[in-house]
């Protein structure tokens, strides 16, 4: 149904202002004047409607005609999403390009999933059977990787009066048709549609514990993601944030990745499009774009559609979590949406309350973030999306509204800290002030999976960094004479923890990305290197002539030496560092490979922390 | 935008500063190009920011001085504000609306365009990887410039930025071809003196043939502003991506301009946010600053180069701040380096090249550009906790390994940011000098260099390890904060 509803009778920056004669939905998306214009509606008053337009509202003027969808902003689900760019309202960037070249066009409907292609379908459920939301209907082949599975839209059950055979389908052909209770025959094209602004149901919500591999050391080891949690990263400006958010989705070990450049540069996306096809999945060898699925509202494009886009992404994530995938989602950034909303707000003249931020600002975030989770879908399978939201808070200062209120409703928090990055110390991860809620749920995948001593190593590497600190302060009083040889070597283990496991290139081959076993290994062999030379130095040998023999330069470079599929080469290391210590131990417990003796008394760092 | 025909009213209701609201219209449409005709016969420009029935709302582009509302002629244009365009353009000294200050008669335009542009599309985009060579040391080596790159100087009131947009524009014309290369300057709110002393400098290198400058001057309508950079980039956009030519933008001073937009919105009663500006401050910088970069399978590249004095020299004030988060990168000047004589004045540790890292390498500049720089940084940085630890304990009670670094940071100073002004050195130049610097630190130092590039280039000065001595990890910068 399109029909006209109304007429414009103001036109303010993209809020227009309605007068109706015909029925509109709050939340339907409209055409808007002459040049039909994408627009929505977000107030309704007993003769009129506000709407705000994702496009460019130039030349718009009272009189022109308002058209009705009858529909909600939906996002278009089904095969051909991955690999795909699109617009905030999920438009794909490529089919604007081809009508309106290389600058964007105002009023081009595009449809969002190229209705020539055709897609293999395979049936999967009987003809006549009874069915429920969420059951597989059948499947199709989207990627080499990726099975797409046609499921039951989530509101609707009934019985299966016709299913389409073996074949070729478009995404608009008919793939079944469901009998409901009432007796309705309901028709189900190959892709369907989802309000963007209503979350996908699910079956159960279970807990996140199998952790996000995203091969950074700093998030795998020290601030664990887990598949189903979500995660913000705030950061001033050149802090790389978005450095590190495309570090996640290439190397997340998610099924799906969905990018959401919101606000953003435009050469970021560039970047993303000509990278992308030509990296590989760490996990599969694929090409990485074929599980991506980029949505780009560049700084410069309206601001209302950086709105949506957020919510075009999040129901995209969601859709590929109800077949039973694995999604990540990036959303870089998530402070030019909650300024989008207080523009529109602004436009409408709403009270602010903090900053010119609307008094729902805090609502609005929760809402997306809890849009994360791990869980049973209504089909049965076990999923997740997780949500790693980038925030740019002004001027670096993280009491501003949105970091505040962000920070109240996510589970993890990476912190970049501008006088790490300023020191190229990447990512710039802020250990002190980062943590992961997590930590704990997955830790038990790490003792299972990696190795038992996982949650011991995290926690006297992450104590080292604090006496560090704790001993810098020192330094600063009372100058570096005034240490013991003891609290020396510990700003020497900080060291190696800080450049030799937690500085991580993401420009480097063979530094950008470490297995979780890697990982595990380095930081054993740096925390044994670590503990041999306190042993030494509690059984009277020099410091000078440690820091000689264990030579830390050499330990500082095996992050970039020693590749993923050479192993050997730092256990082999690890394991003659722990027989000198043993060696030095006297009351050896063990086979070298296996070692697994309990932390150090804790007497050595409670002394150092007395003495300064 | 369909051409109507134009339409006239007379009369204006009410004015406030650069707002006037036209009553008894029904048919403005949104952003559409206004003509407000005094009985003299002046003509002022705006365009309509709002438009109701009955109502129109109009932001001018010129002072409002003198205006009287019941004799004005409200001319609206049927199209939006456009602004000249065309090759001729180059070699002229334009106002901030694109006409003619330096006496001659108007260029022919071979079009008009719509100054406030048109978003491009990410999927047409080509992604810049050719870097350009500024003839400074510590922009080539540290912050290397890349074609369609957007990189500000962030300043302060009485530092050198003029000079060293100067130094920029003219050597990079130098490494460029010179027929497809041009510069186009926009002043927003700049002295006479500054204008003037752009103007020598291009002049001095021969480059103002292949330049246009638009100049808005601190007494011209601040309003005018709004306009300027636009018009500007029109240009620029036009003559890079019909005409395939080179685009160096410099945009100064944008402080000047964020102030411009915070009195518009403020004389139309809209929420302030941070320091009275508006809400829409970001969008608005990135509508300037996104027209930058290169186009697949076009030739040419818009490069932007915006500079801003910070006010208090404030890193966090919105300009800067919003600037930052939008532009890729930024060139820091620092005004203790002025103080102590170091020209340019670059403070390379909160400047960043976003793009460098596409732009260098074994290609483009060489193999080790990328590990030296990486090291400098590190090394810069060491010298920082340094100087703050010998404040405290005095320089000669210092660690020999912080001595060490204090030397380093000298001559890393003088000699390798501070360069002769006029003086450009060249890619090789730069690298050869930087690892001159690293000399000064043991080997054992250098721990983000490959060491195939140590091996070839390194060439340690006597006495580098016994000064390491027994206080190798105190000291340290990290976490000190």
């Amino acid at each position: 149904m399109s029909e006209d509803v109304g007429i414009i009778v103001r036109v303010s920056g993209f809020v227009v202002e309605a007068r109706l004669d015909g029925d509109l939905s709050i939340s339907e998306r409209v055409w808007v004047g002459e040049p039909r214009l994408a627009g929505e509606v977000i107030a309704l008053r007993s003769d009129g409607a506000t709407i705000q337009v994702y496009e460019d509202t130039q030349g718009l003027r009272p009189g022109e005609p308002i058209v009705g969808s009858g529909q909600p902003l939906s996002a278009v689900l089904g095969p051909g999403l991955l690999g795909n760019l699109f617009d905030g309202i999920q438009r794909p960037l490529d089919a604007l390009k081809a009508s309106s070249g290389d600058f964007i066009g105002r009023g081009i409907e595009t449809p969002s999933l190229d209705p020539e292609r055709r897609w293999t379908f395979v049936p999967r459920a009987d003809q006549g059977a009874a069915v429920v939301a969420g059951q597989l209907l059948g499947v199709v082949q989207e990627t080499e990787l990726l099975e797409h599975r046609i499921l039951v839209p989530p509101d609707l059950g009934g019985r299966l009066a016709w299913l389409a055979g073996e074949g070729e389908l478009g995404v608009e052909d008919r793939v079944a048709v469901i009998e409901t209770a009432g007796g309705d025959e309901v028709p189900l094209p190959l892709a369907q549609r989802w309000h963007v602004r209503r979350p996908r149901p699910v079956g159960a919500r279970l807990r996140p514990d199998v952790p996000l591999i995203t091969g950074q050391r700093a998030i795998d080891t020290f601030f664990p993601l887990a598949k189903g949690g979500n995660a913000a990263i705030p950061g001033g400006f050149g802090t790389g944030k978005t450095v590190l958010q495309h570090s996640l989705a290439r190397w997340s070990d998610a099924d799906v990745v969905v990018y959401i450049g919101c606000g953003e540069r435009g050469n970021e996306m560039t970047e993303v499009l000509e990278e992308f096809p030509e990296l590989t999945d760490p996990w599969t060898g694929r090409p990485l774009m074929e599980r991506t699925v980029l949505i780009a509202n560049t700084s410069n494009m309206p601001v209302s559609a950086r709105e949506a886009s957020i919510y075009t992404g999040i129901t995209i994530a969601e859709y590929y979590r109800d077949q039973g995938h694995d999604v990540a989602l990036m959303a870089d950034s998530t402070s030019r949406w909650a300024q989008a909303l207080r523009e529109i707000a602004g436009r409408l003249g709403e009270m602010p309350v903090e900053e010119g931020y609307p008094a729902y600002l805090a609502a609005r975030l929760a809402a997306f973030y809890e849009r994360a989770g791990r869980v049973r879908t209504l089909g049965g399978d076990e999923s997740s999306v997780t949500v790693i939201g980038a925030v740019s808070p002004p001027g670096g200062d993280f009491s501003e509204p949105v970091t505040r209120h962000t920070q109240r409703f996510v589970q993890g928090w990476l912190a970049l800290d501008a006088d790490l990055a300023h020191r190229r110390h990447y990512p710039a991860i802020d250990w002190l002030g980062s943590y992961a809620l997590q930590a704990d749920a997955v830790a038990s995948w790490w003792t299972d999976e990696v190795g038992p001593r996982w949650p011991e190593n995290r926690r006297r590497a992450l104590d080292l960094l604090q006496e560090e600190s704790g001993l810098q302060d020192l330094v600063q009083l009372v100058g570096p004479d005034a240490l013991s040889d003891e609290q020396r070597w510990t700003l020497s283990g900080a060291r190696l923890v800080r450049e030799g496991f937690l500085q991580q290139n993401a420009l480097h081959p063979v530094d950008a990305y470490a297995v979780p076993e890697r990982q595990a290994l380095l930081l054993d062999l740096l925390l044994t290197a670590h503990r041999l030379g306190r042993r030494r130095l509690e059984a009277g040998d020099p410091l000078d002539e440690i820091q000689r023999e264990l030579d830390l330069s050499t330990l500082i470079q095996l992050r970039q030496e020693v590749p993923n599929d050479a192993l050997d080469r730092l256990r082999e290391r690890r394991d003659a560092l722990r027989t000198e210590l043993d060696g030095l131990d006297g009351e050896s417990d063990g086979a070298a490979g296996d070692h697994d003796e309990p932390d150090e008394p804790k007497e050595d760092t409670r002394e150092e922390e007395e003495g300064a | 935008m369909i051409t109507d025909l134009v339409r006239e009213y007379h009369g204006a209701q009410h004015l406030a500063g650069p707002i006037l609201i036209v009553e008894g219209i029904d048919d403005a449409r949104s952003m559409e190009m206004v003509e407000i005709v005094s009985p003299g016969g002046d003509v002022r420009l705006g365009q309509v920011q709002e438009t109701a029935e009955g109502r129109a709302v109009v932001q001018l582009f010129s002072g409002s001085d003198g205006l009287h509302l019941p004799d004005l002629t409200i001319r609206l244009r049927g199209r939006p504000f456009a602004t000249p365009v065309g090759r001729e353009m180059l070699g002229r000294v334009l106002d901030g609306l694109a006409r003619p200050r330096d006496g001659l008669p108007a260029p022919v335009p071979e079009t008009r365009v719509e100054a406030g542009g048109t978003a491009i599309n990410p999927a047409a985009r080509a992604y810049p990887r050719q870097h350009i060579e500024t003839g400074i040391s510590a922009i080539d080596g540290m912050n290397t410039l890349v074609r369609g790159q957007k990189l500000p100087i962030f300043s302060g009131n009485g530092l050198p930025h003029d000079e060293l947009a100067a130094q920029v524009a003219t050597h990079a014309r130098a490494g460029a071809g010179e027929e497809d290369f041009a510069i186009v300057l926009a002043a927003m709110g700049v002295s006479h003196d500054t204008a003037e002393r752009f103007r020598d400098a291009l002049e001095g290198s021969g480059a103002l043939e292949q330049s246009t400058l638009f100049l808005n001057l601190a007494d011209d309508p601040p309003i005018e502003r709004l306009i300027t950079p636009r018009a500007a980039l029109s240009l620029a956009e036009f003559l890079a991506f019909v005409h395939g030519m080179h685009l160096l933008v410099i945009l100064t001073d944008m402080t000047n301009y964020g102030e411009a937009l915070r009195e518009v919105a403020n004389r139309r009663g809209e929420i302030p946010t941070r320091k009275g500006f508006p809400g829409y401050l970001y969008s608005d910088l990135a509508s300037l600053y996104e027209r930058c970069g290169r186009i697949a399978g076009r030739e040419g590249s818009i490069t932007i180069m915006p500079m801003l004095t910070m006010p208090s020299d404030d890193i966090t004030h919105p300009i800067p701040d919003l600037t930052g988060y939008i532009t890729e990168g930024q060139i820091v000047l620092d005004r203790d380096l002025d103080r102590r004589g170091v020209d340019p004045p670059i403070n390379v540790l909160p400047s960043l090249s976003r793009l460098m890292k596409d732009g260098i390498g074994e290609d483009e500049t060489r193999a080790d550009h990328q590990d030296v720089a990486n090291q400098l940084y590190a090394a810069y940085s060491e010298v920082t906790s340094a100087r703050s630890l010998a404040q405290i304990i005095g320089e000669d009670d210092l660690p020999g390994r912080q001595k060490r670094y204090l030397r380093f940071g000298e001559a890393f100073e003088q000699r390798f940011l501070n360069q002769p002004r006029g003086e450009g050195r060249t890619m090789t130049e730069t690298l050869d000098l930087a690892w001159r610097m690293l000399d000064l630190l043991p080997r054992e130092e250098l721990t983000r260099i490959d060491d195939r590039h140590l091996d070839a280039h390194h060439r340690p000065q006597a006495g580098g390890a016994e000064a390491i001595g027994r206080s190798a990890d105190t000291g340290r910068p990290d976490g000190e904060e």
